[in-house]
């Protein structure tokens, strides 16, 4: 991979820092009345997700990392490994671990597409769309006529997930979820 | 895609800029010093191992010669001062390369003035108010501060004598470097870092603070003296507002010899760094050899002042168009 100068840090480049592939979120040139320059940079470590600072001479480069964003369906798990495949037509499989897919865990359908985040091929993490629909598999019956403010409860989601929804859900129902909060949107 | 041509700052904001910059040409006329208007490009340029220099190639009357955009007015006003010029000020375009940020961009406006005769100190309290006819409120107290004491505040550690070993760590360290990353750098890039870092964001606030007495190797053209613990000094201060950095000045060296000797020290400094070396400025020695009067110089960075003036968070908000949209 090519190497990056202090001065190519733009947000979304992805360069390697201490071993792990990082995405540039913010670089910010710092420098003293007369001497020398410094560039004091924000980054997400994309295998932890941690973002952290860490301050460069200006000038000094990092080796670039071989990331990219796949978008694959969600096919299954064999207990052990969770299997996606390519969406662009040629079936081309990839086996993610249980520590890449992180939190994504709980928000697994089949056939929904999932952005993957590939390092030299290997996935590192999974993203879930925005907004998924899921069913309800257990919550405590739904109060009839209450459709109005007030309340909530817990519901178990057929993805394992379990989320805040309104008293009037039921069993059975399918609801749109947001995955960034994990809050009921609404009913599907 | 539709190509971004507007400029990001706003048309009430440019008008409060004019307004400023009428306010300075109003403070020096009552001052009694002069406007002068000086090139922008020059045959010499800074040294400064620091700076970038653009330069550009010009066909002149001596044939094809490479010309350096200046960093600052600073050569061409000393040869003014020189002929006898007396007080003067400019609001000069200014160049430096790869200074691209919130507080820094490529081509930017410095104010720079210099007074015969004047002390640091008389020159220190002129800087202060003008800062304060530019933003009069809140009315700010001037706080001075030395250079070792805000080591021994912040970091509790003295920047002339702790030993360098210990210096790279506590730089790495507290200026969020990979561990090792300073090992081979000098004391003043650690220092510098650490002044970064840790001291000037700590600096101006609800306050003007005045930075004195830096460590003789961080001089550029400032004379050097003994401070009051006996430690050589630069006969320098800066300026700070808000965590911002706004102006340095220099009680102005005046030694030709001396000039010329830190001139060649930075070139010799930049071909073992592998970078460009700058032609120096044979016009300004020659001025400083025939002699330029005792005196006092700053610069100040007045897009930074007028951002701090209306409050706006990045320098591009107060330029018509930063060098990005140029």
């Amino acid at each position: 991979m090519a190497n990056y100068s202090t001065n190519e840090f733009k947000g979304g480049l992805k360069v390697m820092l201490d071993g792990d592939p990082c995405s540039i979120v913010e670089n910010e040139l710092v420098k003293p009345g007369k001497g020398q320059a410094f560039n004091r940079v924000k980054l997400r470590n994309l295998m932890t997700g941690r973002v952290g600072e860490r301050t460069f001479k200006s000038g000094d480069s990092l080796e670039g990392a071989d990331v990219m964003d796949l978008e694959m369906e969600y096919l299954y798990t064999d207990g052990d490994m969770w299997h996606f495949m390519k969406t662009d037509g040629s079936f081309e499989q990839y086996a993610v671990e249980k520590k890449a897919l992180g939190e994504t865990e709980k928000w697994l359908k089949e056939q929904v597409p999932y952005t993957l985040t590939l390092w030299n091929d290997k996935a590192i993490s999974v993203t879930p769309p925005n907004f998924i629909e899921l069913e309800v598999v257990e919550t405590d019956p739904g109060l009839k006529g209450d459709t109005a403010q007030g309340g909530s409860k817990p519901a178990t989601l057929s993805s394992g997930a379990v989320v805040r929804v309104p008293l009037f859900i039921n069993q059975g129902e399918v609801l749109k979820i947001d995955t960034r909060s994990g809050e009921y949107v609404s009913r599907a | 895609m539709a190509i971004e041509w507007r400029p990001k700052a706003d048309m009430a904001t440019l008008r409060e800029r004019a307004r400023l910059l009428a306010s300075v040409r109003a403070f020096f006329a009552a001052r009694d010093v002069m406007e002068v208007e000086t090139p922008v490009l020059g045959q010499g340029g800074s040294t400064d191992v620091h700076l970038v220099s653009l330069a550009t190639q010009a066909r002149t009357d001596k044939g094809q010669r490479r010309l350096w955009l200046q960093t600052s007015p600073e050569f061409h006003m000393k040869r003014l001062l020189a002929a006898g010029s007396g007080p003067i000020f400019q609001l000069a375009r200014s160049f430096r390369d790869g200074e691209v940020g919130s507080r820094h961009n490529i081509e930017f406006t410095m104010l720079e003035w210099y007074r015969p005769g004047f002390t640091l100190a008389e020159l220190i309290d002129e800087t202060t108010a003008l800062v304060a006819t530019l933003i009069p409120s809140p009315a700010r107290q001037v706080v001075t501060y030395r250079y070792r004491e805000l080591f021994h505040t912040h970091l509790a550690m003295d920047p002339f004598t702790l030993s360098l070993e210990k210096l790279r760590g506590l730089a790495a360290e507290r200026g969020q470097m990979a561990a090792g990353a300073l090992d081979k750098e000098s004391r003043d890039t650690c220092l510098d870092l650490l002044m970064s870092m840790v001291i000037e964001p700590t600096l101006g606030r609800g306050e003007l603070s005045v930075v004195m007495d830096y460590p003789a190797s961080q001089a550029a053209l400032a004379r050097r003296h003994q401070d009051s613990d006996g430690e050589w000094v630069a006969s320098r201060f800066e300026l700070y507002l808000e965590g911002v950095e706004l102006a340095n000045g220099y009680h102005e060296l005046t030694d030709a010899v001396e000039q010329r000797a830190r001139f060649e020290q930075d070139n010799l400094e930049r071909r073992r760094l592998g970078l460009v070396e700058v032609d120096i400025d044979e016009r300004l020695l020659a001025a400083l050899e025939f002699g330029m009067p005792e005196g006092a110089g700053v610069a100040l960075g007045i897009d930074r002042l007028i951002q701090q003036a209306l409050g706006k968070a990045r320098l591009e908000d107060v330029l018509a168009f930063a060098t990005p949209d140029c």
